[in-house]
């Protein structure tokens, strides 16, 4: 590789760790803030990063029908809580634990999953290139598993 | 005399390599610092020539090595003038010497009801060993203020002090304000107190000229990786007398003198704080370190990290938006440059600055409790040593440019 390709690959590399809509998400948080009344919650930290994510949900018989976080951190951590709360709101639980599970295995790198099938979250497949920041993507979602197994949900 | 920055760098072999294709530029400093060609060279010299158990060998080969390692000792007892190399114990590194205390010192004479005296500035090494022995004796912890320059607030620095108060401990200087702390003041202090001073030097001895008798401190703690030598090997500088009187740290061979079935009498200082086998190699080339830096001259150093500092602090101040933390004066201060920009987060700063070639740090750099102080979640950090150069801050200031251009899109 001559060393023009070389910085456009490492270019590129960057651009796909910080994704337009990723950074949309960190200009325009969706559902951020907290619920009124909720059933599960959780606050999640990233000790090595100080990155703080709270994650509020609401469940209706089977079903999350409303989902609300806060916190503070980098862009890859408070996007990715954002881009979270977009997936799973309305969904039934059973289904919002296969997301968070196929969502870790994708940025463990796990070859099973397909990032295609994770719609807009597989905009987050970029940060594995990054190991360091993967912490920072996974926050929100173990967040996430935390409150429901604390709710006994 | 003005170091030769250009052929100080052509020692340093890490400095030719490049990162994501640009020349690197390291300014991560304070975390560890890059060695040059001559630690390097005696570490290989130690393995490929002479590498053998010391203190016990009766051959050649471990004669030489125990000479040495020794001579090492002796290099950094002088460095830091302390009186006598039998006051300076080697550890694997600033945390292990803190803790020695903790356990050794402290455990003994630390009561319930006693205080122990830090700052607002610590770094978890100097925070959690007395955070411990506070739990377990029943002793109070107490932290001495900032001012709004981030310096020490040592007004009526008498009351600081109590006859309760067994132990002060602090930085030399801080490893996420850059501040020089007034150690020389503050041991006064303690001393007409009755109290113990133990100076955390990891980013002093490092960059300043330290005189541990014009500091006249009981303990003095550092580290080999952040002055030039590798990792694994640290520093504790303790005054003869209550080295002494305090028990061994870690039991085991080195640190005895006779051992029976019923009982154990300790060896002569230094050694009865070496328990097993330590580390010779990285000790021996610690002393090629130690070499490098008097070669340079403490005080050439000293001079060339106010200059680089004063050039990063003009630079960095014309960037709008960005916040900068320490005492404005870069005589006041160590070459650390702690810094938030807009509403950037320090690591997303971190990693593009990464792809422009810049190493810095970003976080809370070990200390938590100030970040809370301060009143942010982690700062972004450049912190520089005798091969960095002015040229090096402005491809830090580009590319900070640069990074904010890149969120902005
Ligand atoms: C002020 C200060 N104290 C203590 C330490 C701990 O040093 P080490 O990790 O070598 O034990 C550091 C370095 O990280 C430091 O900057």
């Amino acid at each position: 590789m001559s060393l023009r390709e070389e910085y456009a690959r490492q270019e590129a590399e960057l651009d796909d760790l910080y994704k337009e809509i990723i950074l949309d998400h960190y200009r325009n948080p969706r559902h951020r803030g907290s619920l009124p009344a909720l059933s599960a919650t959780h606050e999640g930290l990233n000790p090595l990063c100080g990155d703080e994510v709270t994650v509020e949900l609401l469940v209706d018989g089977n079903r999350v029908t409303d989902v609300a976080y806060k916190g503070s951190g980098c862009s890859i951590s408070q996007s990715s809580a954002s881009m979270m709360t977009e997936a799973i709101n309305g969904k039934p639980l059973d289904e919002v634990k296969r997301l968070s599970e196929a969502f870790t295995a994708m940025m463990r790198g796990e070859e099973s999953i397909d990032p295609e099938s994770l719609g807009d979250l597989e905009a987050l497949s970029g940060v594995r290139k990054f190991p360091v920041r993967v912490k920072c993507a996974t926050l929100a979602w173990h967040t996430l598993d935390e409150a429901l197994e604390e709710a006994g949900l | 005399m003005t170091l030769d920055i250009q052929s100080i760098r052509k020692d340093f072999p890490i400095l030719e390599r490049q990162v994501y294709g640009k020349p690197l530029v390291y300014l991560d400093n304070a975390a560890t610092s890059q060695k040059p060609r001559q630690v390097i060279d005696a570490l290989v010299n130690y393995y490929e020539n002479y590498n053998a158990n010391i203190h016990r060998a009766v051959h050649c080969l471990g004669e030489e090595a125990t000479a040495a390692y020794e001579e090492a000792r002796a290099k950094v007892a002088k460095f830091i003038n302390a009186p006598s190399p039998e006051s300076i114990i080697f550890t694997r590194n600033t945390t292990e010497a803190i803790n020695l205390v903790m356990y050794t010192w402290g455990r003994a004479n630390v009561r319930e009801g006693d205080e122990i005296l830090l700052t607002q500035m610590e770094h978890h090494s100097n925070l959690i060993p007395w955070q411990r022995l506070a739990a377990e004796k029943g002793a109070t912890v107490r932290y001495i203020e900032l001012t709004d320059t981030h310096t020490l607030a040592l007004d009526g620095l008498e009351n600081l002090f109590d006859a309760r108060t067994r132990i002060a401990a602090m930085p030399h200087v801080s490893n996420s304000l850059g501040t020089i702390n007034p150690v020389e003041k503050i041991a006064a202090e303690a001393r007409r107190n009755g109290t113990l001073f133990l100076v955390d030097g990891a980013q002093g001895a490092p960059h300043l000229p330290v005189d541990v008798q014009g500091i006249d401190c009981d303990f003095y703690a550092f580290s080999a990786h952040k002055m030039l030598g590798p990792t694994g090997v640290g520093v504790l500088y303790g005054r003869a007398e209550l080295l002494e009187e305090m028990e061994p740290f870690l039991g085991g061979g080195e640190m005895i003198r006779k051992v029976t079935y019923e009982g154990a009498t300790w060896n002569d200082l230094p050694w009865k704080f070496e328990a097993g086998t330590p580390n010779i190699a990285d000790v021996i080339a610690f002393g090629a370190a130690i070499d490098y830096l008097d070669g340079l001259g403490m005080d050439n150093v000293r001079e060339h990290e106010v200059q680089i500092t004063d050039y990063a602090l003009t630079r960095l101040s014309q960037l709008e938006g960005i916040v900068m933390y320490g005492p404005p004066d870069p005589r006041e201060r160590g070459g650390v440059v702690s810094f938030n920009f807009g509403d950037l987060h320090p690591h997303d700063i971190g990693t593009v600055l990464d792809h422009h070639g810049v190493a810095i740090r970003a976080g809370h750099h070990c200390t938590q409790p100030l970040m809370r102080t301060l009143g942010v979640s982690g700062t972004a950090r450049a912190s520089f040593y005798v091969y960095n150069t002015t040229d090096e801050v402005d491809v830090l200031v580009d590319a900070l440019e640069a990074t904010r251009d890149f969120f902005k899109r």
